[in-house]
């Protein structure tokens, strides 16, 4: 395990987030040759298509931001074969920092996991000014930039559905939108179902790609490696436990984390986190009380470690929510404790299979 | 107060939307409403107020009912003004 050095936590904020995790791209002079208002015979760049293809394939979501006509742009990206690589498209006339804004709030992306690319100094000099988190690079650099470490987010077998799943979510949305009567009604309609499980080796690879994914909705930072977790697993003495949901638009894949230390009288709440396109789904509690009905089974004290920074107060507001208690600071870290005593009921908008372990 | 009370109370009937709260009624009580809605119950009262709400202060009494938020808000205000100001002298 890792913990943050204290220098670390002071500037827990990096200028950027480690991985890129949306590319916005301009589309004249940058995806093909030629202006499109200009003169519809645009050319395709190959070189630029296949960067498409390596990214989606990389697990790294794109979208647009250019100028011109919509319903022409994504015309022609349609008679490319390239429309569904993008997620949000926005072709329009304002500024495009402003499309890259709107693009990562839908997407609930922080703007420094956001690249844009552009063959005009000029839009890349606006998005730096009003977005410098975002990393702006030339069209013509892109190529020899393409193996950078950024763009290479490790491995993952949910990267290739990654899109997909997005534009569930933008589904879900849509109908989220719609619907008229108070949240857990609409939550209710979801249909979703959750299972929580004790980590297997299999899960293993995502647990490690979520840990380095998830920064606001995560209570410590901690961060394990493959191995450290595969021995987390095997041993009696924790509790590495897995949440997978899926709802009537398709499944989300395994979205939460929770590793527990397992003492004999106490148990602790080593790390807790969830990807954050759960976020508004209450599932961070439903863990919660998950955790706290496991503990209670054993008759031991349920304690959480909580690191903060200054992306996780959400997850600090949902401890409390719980019923947990500031009961101590141990240098950065705060100790919660619950006593266990009145545990949050699961929501009833939820359909939960809570699977047992071998061990804990 | 008042505006207070009315500034948050329209800002939860939004949210939940629901405009048959009153302002002891508990906005959690139905065990629905997530921490995500919490945090944004948090988020409008720091923009809204100017405050700045500080762990110790995120207690659940503090957040379950607008009378709760509202004395959160006014006590928060209270704090580090001068005297005078409280006691309405010029």
């Amino acid at each position: 395990m890792t913990i943050p050095a204290a220098a670390a936590i002071a500037d827990a904020m990096p200028a950027r987030a480690l991985f890129v995790k949306c590319v916005v791209w301009d589309l004249d002079n940058t995806l093909w040759d030629g202006i499109l208002l200009e003169d519809a015979a645009v050319t395709l760049r190959p070189a630029m298509a296949r960067l498409v293809r390596i990214f989606d394939e990389r697990g790294i979501l794109q979208s647009v931001a250019s100028r011109g006509d919509h319903d022409l742009a994504m015309k022609i990206l349609n008679g490319l074969g390239l429309r569904e690589y993008f997620l949000l498209p926005h072709v329009r006339w304002g500024a495009k920092s402003q499309s890259i804004r709107d693009v990562a709030e839908s997407l609930r992306l922080g703007l420094d996991a956001f690249a844009f690319v552009d063959d005009d100094p000029a839009e890349r000099a606006e998005v730096a000014a009003a977005c410098p988190e975002v990393w702006c690079i030339a069209a013509e650099d892109l190529a020899a930039l393409a193996e950078s470490p950024r763009l290479l987010p490790p491995a993952s077998e949910n990267a290739p559905v990654r899109r997909q799943m997005y534009l569930q979510e933008e589904q879900r949305r849509h109908a989220e939108e719609a619907f008229a009567g108070p949240q857990e009604e609409f939550l209710a309609t979801l249909q979703m179902r959750l299972t929580i499980e004790p980590a297997a080796p299999r899960d293993l690879r995502r647990v490690e790609e979520l840990i380095i994914r998830t920064h606001q909705l995560n209570s410590t930072g901690y961060s394990y490696t493959y191995d450290e977790l595969a021995r987390l697993c095997d041993s009696p003495a924790h509790l590495v436990l897995i949440a997978s949901l899926e709802d009537r638009f398709g499944g989300y894949g395994r979205i939460g984390l929770a590793v527990v230390d397992c003492d004999r009288q106490t148990w602790t709440i080593k790390l807790l986190l969830m990807s954050c396109r759960v976020i508004a789904r209450g599932i961070g509690s439903i863990m919660m009380t998950d955790i706290m009905q496991r503990a209670r089974a054993r008759v031991v004290r349920l304690r959480a470690e909580f690191l903060p920074s200054d992306r996780n107060r959400l997850m600090y507001v949902a401890f409390k929510c719980a019923g947990f208690r500031e009961t101590a600071k141990v240098r950065h870290a705060l100790i919660l404790e619950h006593d266990l005593s009145r545990i949050p009921p699961y929501p009833a908008y939820v359909t939960l299979e809570s699977r047992q372990g071998i061990g804990a | 107060m008042d505006t207070i009370r009315t500034a948050i109370r329209n800002f939860v009937a939004r949210a939940i939307r629901t405009d048959l709260l009153s302002d002891t009624d508990d906005i959690f009580a139905r065990g629905h409403v997530t921490s995500l809605f919490a945090m944004q119950l948090v988020m409008f009262v720091e923009h809204e107020f100017g405050i700045t709400v500080e762990n110790d202060d995120l207690d659940i009494a503090n957040f379950s009912t607008i009378a709760g938020l509202a004395n959160l808000v006014t006590r928060k205000r209270t704090v580090g003004l001068p005297e005078s100001v409280l006691e309405g002298r010029p």
